[in-house]
């Protein structure tokens, strides 16, 4: 059986890719910070699946742990899917230090301390997949949440260049650029109904790409386009932006 | 977020405050620390039983916790729908002890409206397969639940319409099939008369139901179709189907995409309808063997068919009479014929004996009929409520949305001590909907 490791278990879109591989037949390991919360849902993934799920204690923020973390796993995962990241409050962030750190290691340096432990591994064996769930929001900074989008660009540049590092040892990167999902992350907030997709769709096209090695994906169309248009505003009228 | 909700009549429509959970911890915060909150499943009542200022929508807190395939017992959290669960449990040879005429709704949902089936007066309503269950009440603690422990907790939250708490786990059983078809025999009835003596002829098989038209006079009044069913067995399948027995072939859905103007549903196109499907070509028997899905769930094929009643909306009036009653039955049936409101659904069925606290079933005859929103119909509906009072009746609190206070607390003898149990576990008065502002359950 094929495993899938899932670093972030407990979000919407992450219960939902554990699904949908499940559903494919992989084995499942599930990674948060309070793992025993995780329970219901491995007991889920093991009742409607027949698969083997297992749940472990991961905190992104707790680098040293990483390796150690990533050895302890009882197989080898074939895919790691690195799917924590956190929203935070932008204003709040300007002003608190901590909130900023929260956002910038939840979203940034926690994925690259495990990633890089996780490409080490994939690398010496030559084989594996590492999929990163980034976001759109890191393709240009907002003034409404320029510090979780530069969180998200710094990774979703490092995945770029650790798809370029891996390719040669044949191991494959893929980002994932969702554009606005309904999760509790987002509950709070009024989507455009059009450019908001379901975990369940997020998962489908993450699992999707992942039998056609893609590289980037964006998980509804238009984003490529409406990402596209608003890189190419210029600088000078992009700053008078209220975005 | 602020959300405008509606259930599935379309009526009413509220803007509610919509959270959601999948860790027990955070939604024991969220109860103590709010109110005016009410549990939502998958808003399949028609009115205002799941309406509220704050909802919490259970639709997240949807785990598969265990599944005993030796016995027969599921064990899942609130908000899993009963079609996630066929689609485990029937491929492994079980089926619903008791299920609804739709698939799509919660478990919650159908532990706090108590649901009932076709099979009512042989299997009883869904609270009789319940071993056990957890329940977060209003002081945020999570009470286990069952026929022996805290069983004030535990009849009060079955048909409780969510009042008790926020259901969170559930564990009931599960019945045994050998295929995932049934047998099914449909009858014609001339009359009401008729179907009724079929009804007591046929009520030996588990699933029974008759759809009535209403629209009919004289001599065809309460023209029927009943159809009764069981379980296939391989032995009733034809070979092609033996090859897979419980598993069925895969259908594309249909969709109303949008409201369809009102008007398309008048007297003419009832009619229309009654005449196809009660018309010459119907036989006087007709015996066969269907998969699950179009027996249980016709309606479900057509994913959201309540779109068809415009944007008005519609309300579900779902009365029942004691057995021995059946003039009110007649008297009802008479007065929405004189008045020539038809309804496209109007389905009759019989239920068995059920003692319980504030479940809707009572042994007797309960009828389901749709009438759109228009100008009259609530005045309609209250004179209605007086037939069913006269005759000892009540209306199903899951499809109700209109009924007037003093209806409700002379129709359900236990009503008193239901509001009971409700302020002991209610404490701080947390949960509260529309539907219990509007019937004073939790003043
Ligand atoms: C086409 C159709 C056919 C139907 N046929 C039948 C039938 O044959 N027999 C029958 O009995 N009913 C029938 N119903 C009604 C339906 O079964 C009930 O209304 C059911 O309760 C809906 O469940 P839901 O999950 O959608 O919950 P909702 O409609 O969202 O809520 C219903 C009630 O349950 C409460 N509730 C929901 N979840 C929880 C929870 N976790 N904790 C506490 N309270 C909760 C709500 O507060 C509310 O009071 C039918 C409905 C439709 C649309």
């Amino acid at each position: 059986m094929p495993t899938v490791l899932l670093l972030g278990a407990g979000s919407d879109m992450a219960v939902a890719i554990a699904r949908k591989f499940a559903a494919a037949h992989y084995d499942i390991q599930l990674a948060a910070r309070k793992a025993a919360a995780l329970q219901p849902l491995q007991q889920d993934l093991q009742v409607r699946y027949g698969i083997t799920a297992t749940i472990h204690d991961f905190d992104a923020t707790n680098y040293s742990t990483h390796a150690a973390f990533f050895a302890g796993l009882p197989t080898q995962p074939d895919i790691t899917v690195c799917a924590f990241g956190y929203l935070g409050d932008q204003e709040q962030a300007q002003r608190d230090w901590q909130e900023a750190a929260t956002i910038i290691h939840s979203n940034y340096t926690g994925a690259v301390s495990i990633l890089n432990v996780v490409a080490e591994s994939y690398e010496a064996r030559r084989k594996g997949m590492i999929i990163g769930i980034s976001s759109v929001a890191g393709e240009r900074g907002r003034q409404s949440n320029y510090i979780y989008g530069s969180a998200k660009a710094g990774f979703t540049a490092y995945l770029s260049g650790l798809r370029n590092r891996l390719f040669r040892s044949g191991v494959h990167v893929m980002s994932v650029q969702p554009g606005f999902v309904n999760t509790r992350m987002t509950q709070h907030l009024t989507l455009p109904p059009l450019l908001t997709a379901q975990p369940e769709l997020v998962a489908n096209a993450v699992f999707k790409a992942t039998q056609r090695n893609k590289n980037v994906l964006y998980v509804k169309w238009p984003w490529k386009y409406i990402m596209l248009i608003i890189k190419m505003i210029p600088e000078g009228i992009f700053k008078k932006l209220k975005l | 977020m602020q959300k405008r909700l509606a259930n599935w009549g379309n009526y009413p429509t509220i803007t509610s405050e919509e959270n959601a959970f999948t860790q027990e911890q955070q939604l024991r915060e969220f109860v103590v620390s709010n109110r005016q909150l009410i549990a939502r499943g998958n808003g399949r009542c028609y009115g205002d039983a799941s309406l509220g200022k704050h909802s919490i929508s259970m639709l997240k807190y949807d785990k598969i916790l265990s599944f005993d395939e030796q016995n027969g017992f599921l064990e899942t959290q609130a908000g899993v729908t009963l079609d996630q669960i066929l689609d485990i449990i029937v491929p492994k040879g079980w089926f619903l002890p008791v299920t609804p005429g739709t698939k799509f709704i919660t478990v919650g949902g159908a532990v706090a409206s108590d649901v009932h089936g076709k099979n009512h007066h042989v299997d009883g309503a869904f609270s009789g397969h319940i071993t056990e269950m957890d329940v977060i009440t209003g002081d945020g603690e999570t009470v286990t639940c069952s026929q022996e422990r805290h069983t004030d907790l535990f009849w009060a939250t079955c048909g409780g319409m969510g009042l008790t708490g926020v259901i969170t786990r559930v564990k009931f059983d599960l019945k045994k099939i050998e295929t995932a078809y049934i047998k099914q025999k449909q009858l014609k009835a001339r009359n009401l008369e008729e179907v009724i003596r079929l009804f007591d002829e046929y009520k030996h098989y588990t699933y029974s139901m008759a759809w009535i038209d209403c629209l009919q006079k004289g001599d065809s009044f309460g023209r029927s179709i009943l159809i009764v069913g069981e379980h296939a067995t391989k032995a009733d399948l034809n070979p092609k189907q033996q090859e897979a027995p419980l598993k069925l072939p895969a259908k594309p859905r249909l969709t109303v995409p949008f409201n369809l103007p009102s008007f398309i549903l008048n007297t003419f196109t009832v009619k229309a309808f009654n005449w196809l499907y009660y018309g010459k070509n119907f036989k006087k028997e007709i015996n066969n063997v269907v998969p699950y899905e179009p027996f249980f769930y016709p309606l479900d094929a057509i994913l959201h068919w309540n779109r068809g009643y415009g944007k008005a909306g519609f309300v579900q009036y779902q009365f029942v009479l004691p057995l021995e009653q059946k003039a009110g039955l007649v008297a009802i049936l008479q007065r929405i014929s004189e008045k020539g409101w038809g309804s496209f659904l109007a389905v009759l069925k019989v239920f068995g004996h059920q003692d319980s606290l504030i479940s809707f079933p009572m042994e007797g005859y309960t009828l389901a009929l749709d009438f759109p929103v228009r100008k009259g119909l609530f005045e309609f509906l209250d004179e209605l409520d007086e037939i069913v009072l006269q005759y000892g009746g009540r209306l199903y609190l899951s499809k109700d949305a209109r009924m007037k206070q003093d209806v409700f607390w002379k129709s359900y003898p236990n009503a008193n001590r239901f509001a009971d149990i409700v302020k002991t576990y209610n404490s701080g008065k947390r949960f509260e909907s529309l539907q219990s502002e509007r019937l004073l359950l939790t003043k």
